[in-house]
C-alpha cells in the first residue's frame, strides 16, 4: 500500500498539469451533474410543498350537532393515512372566503357557506388512490353532503413528480456516465504515461492487482477532488441563483457527503476499467 | 528447465515468427541465439518469459506449462527470471539503486531486506559508485549494467538478454559480455540473442541460429553428431 500510495504521488508529481487538467474535467462534469441535481432537488421540495398542502374538505350538511362532529371528527383522526383534522365553522369558512378573495371579500355579505371538516393527509399518502379512498369513506357519514379534494391537481400533481422522477433517473444516469467515460479517459493518459513503467513491472513479476493499486488510487483521489471542486462549484451557482434570480435550497450536509462519495465511486470506476483494458492488451 | 517442443507462433498481422521449434536449455547453460534480423530470435526469448505464448506446441520454463498458463504463473515465473534488452528499459526519473529497488518492491519484498540486496546487486556488477546516479548521468555501459543489476536483484535461475550489446561501443560490449560470463559462471544459466558473430566465435558457448523462424542450427546437436561420428 505504501508503495502504490508513492507511486500515485509519483504519478500526480510526474504529469502535474495532466492531472489538474483531469481533476479538473472531472470537476466540471460532475459540476455539470451537480447543477442538474440542484435543479432536481428544488423540484422536489416545491412539489413537497404543494404535496403538503393536499387536503379532503368535507362540507357538513345544515344542523349537525356538535357531538356528531367532533365523533367523526376523532373517527377520521385515527385514519392512518390522516395527519390531521380541523372544523370549519360556517363563520370561519367566511371570514376566510373573504381573505382569499381579497378585493372581492364583500360579496360576502351573509354567513352561507357550510361548515366543513378538514383533512390533512400524511406524508407517503397523498397520492390519488390514497386521496380517492379516504375521500370516499368520509362521504359514507350521512351527514356529510359532498367531499372536495381537488382531484384533477392531485392526478396531475402526481403525474409531475413521476415525469420529475424519471427524468432525474435518466439524465442523473447520463450524467454519472459521461462522468465515467471522462474520467477513464483521464486515466487512460495517466496509464499510457506510465506505459514504460507498467511494462517494467509486468516483466519484473508484478502482479495485475499490483499494477492496477496505484491507479485506483489516483482515480479515487481525483474523484474525490473533482467531486468537492464541483460541490464547491454548484454552492456557488446555488449562492448567486438565490441571491439574483429565486430563492434555492442547497444540498443537505449528507446528499453532499453522498455526492463527494459518489464521485469517488466514479473516479475508482472509470480507472479500473481504464486500466483492466490497457492490462489486457500487453 | 526450458523446453520448446515443435513451438509454432504466428501473429496475426505479420504473420508466422516461429516454426516447429523444439530445443532444451539445461540449468547454468550459456546460450547464444543469433540469426539475421527478423528471424525470430526476439519472438523466441519473448516465449521464454511468457511475454508471448505458443499458437502450436507447447513448451515449459521451469516447471511453468504454457498451455492453460494463468497471468498470476506468469507473474510468479518472471520473479524466477531475469530479463534485459537493447535500450536497457530504465526509469529515467529514478536513480540507479532506485531502479534495481524497483523490481523488489514490486513484488513486496519486505522493506527491510532491499537495500542490502540492491547494494549487492550493484556491487556485482560494478556500479556501487554510481548508486544515486541516474540514468541520463550514465553511459549506456553503465545503464546496461544497471539493467543487468534489475534482472539479477531476484537470484533468477536464467537471464534472457536481446540484444544487450546492440547499443553499446566495443569497450562496453566486452565488459558487458564479461559481467554476463560471470554470472553465468556463478550458475545462472544465460540466453542471449546478438547479431555480433564475433563476440559468439570467441566465446565458444553453445549457439542456436534461427532463419526465418526455424532453428537451423544447434551446436549442442552439432557437438552430439561429432561425437557420435568420433565414436562410431
Amino acid at each position: 500500500m505504501r508503495l502504490a500510495l508513492r507511486e500515485t504521488i509519483i504519478g500526480f508529481r510526474r504529469a502535474p498539469m495532466l492531472s489538474v487538467l483531469s481533476i479538473t474535467t472531472i470537476a466540471f462534469s460532475l459540476f455539470a451533474f451537480g447543477l442538474f441535481s440542484l435543479v432536481a432537488v428544488n423540484i422536489r421540495k416545491t412539489l413537497r410543498d404543494v404535496e403538503s398542502r393536499v387536503e379532503i374538505r368535507a362540507f357538513l350538511a345544515d344542523g349537525t350537532s356538535v357531538e356528531t362532529v367532533s365523533a367523526a371528527m376523532s373517527d377520521i383522526g385515527a385514519f392512518p393515512e390522516v395527519s390531521r383534522v380541523e372544523y370549519v365553522s360556517p363563520d370561519s369558512a367566511l371570514a376566510r372566503a373573504r381573505s382569499e378573495l381579497g378585493e372581492f371579500k364583500d360579496v360576502f355579505e351573509s354567513a352561507f357557506l357550510p361548515a366543513s371538516i378538514d383533512v390533512r393527509m400524511r406524508d407517503g399518502h397523498r397520492d390519488p388512490t390514497a386521496v380517492r379512498a379516504v375521500a370516499s369513506r368520509i362521504k359514507s357519514f350521512e351527514f356529510v353532503d359532498d367531499v372536495r379534494y381537488g382531484e384533477d391537481w392531485v392526478d396531475k400533481l402526481y403525474r409531475i413528480r413521476n415525469i420529475a422522477t424519471a427524468a432525474g433517473v435518466i439524465l442523473g444516469l447520463a450524467f454519472a456516465a459521461v462522468a465515467i467515460i471522462i474520467i477513464g479517459a483521464t486515466i487512460r493518459m495517466a496509464v499510457m504515461a506510465r506505459a514504460r513503467e507498467i511494462s517494467i513491472m509486468r516483466l519484473v513479476g508484478a502482479t495485475d492487482g499490483f499494477i492496477r493499486r496505484p491507479f485506483l488510487i489516483e482515480g479515487f483521489l481525483k474523484g474525490i477532488l473533482g467531486g468537492g471542486l464541483a460541490l464547491l462549484l454548484t454552492w456557488i451557482a446555488s449562492v448567486v441563483i438565490s441571491r439574483n434570480f429565486v430563492q434555492t435550497e442547497f444540498f443537505s450536509r449528507g446528499l453532499a457527503s453522498l455526492g463527494i462519495l459518489g464521485g469517488a465511486l466514479i473516479g475508482l470506476l472509470g480507472s479500473s476499467l481504464s486500466v483492466g483494458r490497457h492490462l489486457r492488451k500487453i | 528447465m526450458i523446453r520448446f517442443q515443435h513451438v509454432y507462433k504466428e501473429y496475426p498481422r505479420t504473420g508466422v515468427a516461429l516454426q516447429d521449434v523444439s530445443l532444451f536449455v539445461a540449468k547454468g547453460e550459456f546460450v547464444f541465439l543469433t540469426g539475421p534480423s527478423g528471424a525470430g530470435k526476439s519472438s523466441l526469448l519473448k516465449l521464454v518469459y511468457m511475454e508471448e505464448l505458443p499458437t502450436k506446441g507447447d513448451m515449459w520454463v521451469s516447471g511453468v506449462r504454457a498451455k492453460g498458463v494463468k497471468r498470476g504463473d506468469v507473474a510468479k515465473l518472471r520473479r524466477k527470471l531475469g530479463v534485459v534488452f537493447q535500450d536497457f528499459r530504465l526509469l529515467e526519473d529514478r536513480t540507479a539503486e532506485a531502479n534495481v529497488a524497483f523490481a523488489l518492491e514490486v513484488i513486496d519484498t519486505p522493506r527491510a531486506a532491499i537495500p542490502a540486496k540492491v547494494a549487492r546487486a550493484l556491487a556485482q556488477v560494478g556500479l556501487s559508485a554510481k548508486a544515486t546516479s541516474l540514468p541520463s548521468e550514465m553511459s549506456g555501459g553503465e545503464q546496461q549494467r544497471v539493467a543487468i543489476a534489475r534482472a539479477l536483484v531476484n537470484d533468477p535461475f536464467v537471464l534472457i538478454a536481446d540484444e544487450p550489446t546492440g547499443n553499446l561501443d566495443e569497450r562496453a560490449t566486452r565488459g558487458v559480455f564479461q559481467l554476463l560470463r560471470d554470472i553465468n559462471a556463478s550458475g545462472t544459466a544465460v540466453m542471449m540473442a546478438t547479431h555480433n558473430l564475433d563476440l559468439v566465435r570467441r566465446a565458444g558457448y553453445r549457439t542456436i541460429e534461427i532463419n526465418r523462424g526455424q532453428v537451423v542450427f544447434d551446436s549442442a546437436d552439432a557437438d552430439a553428431k561429432k561425437k557420435l561420428e568420433n565414436l562410431a
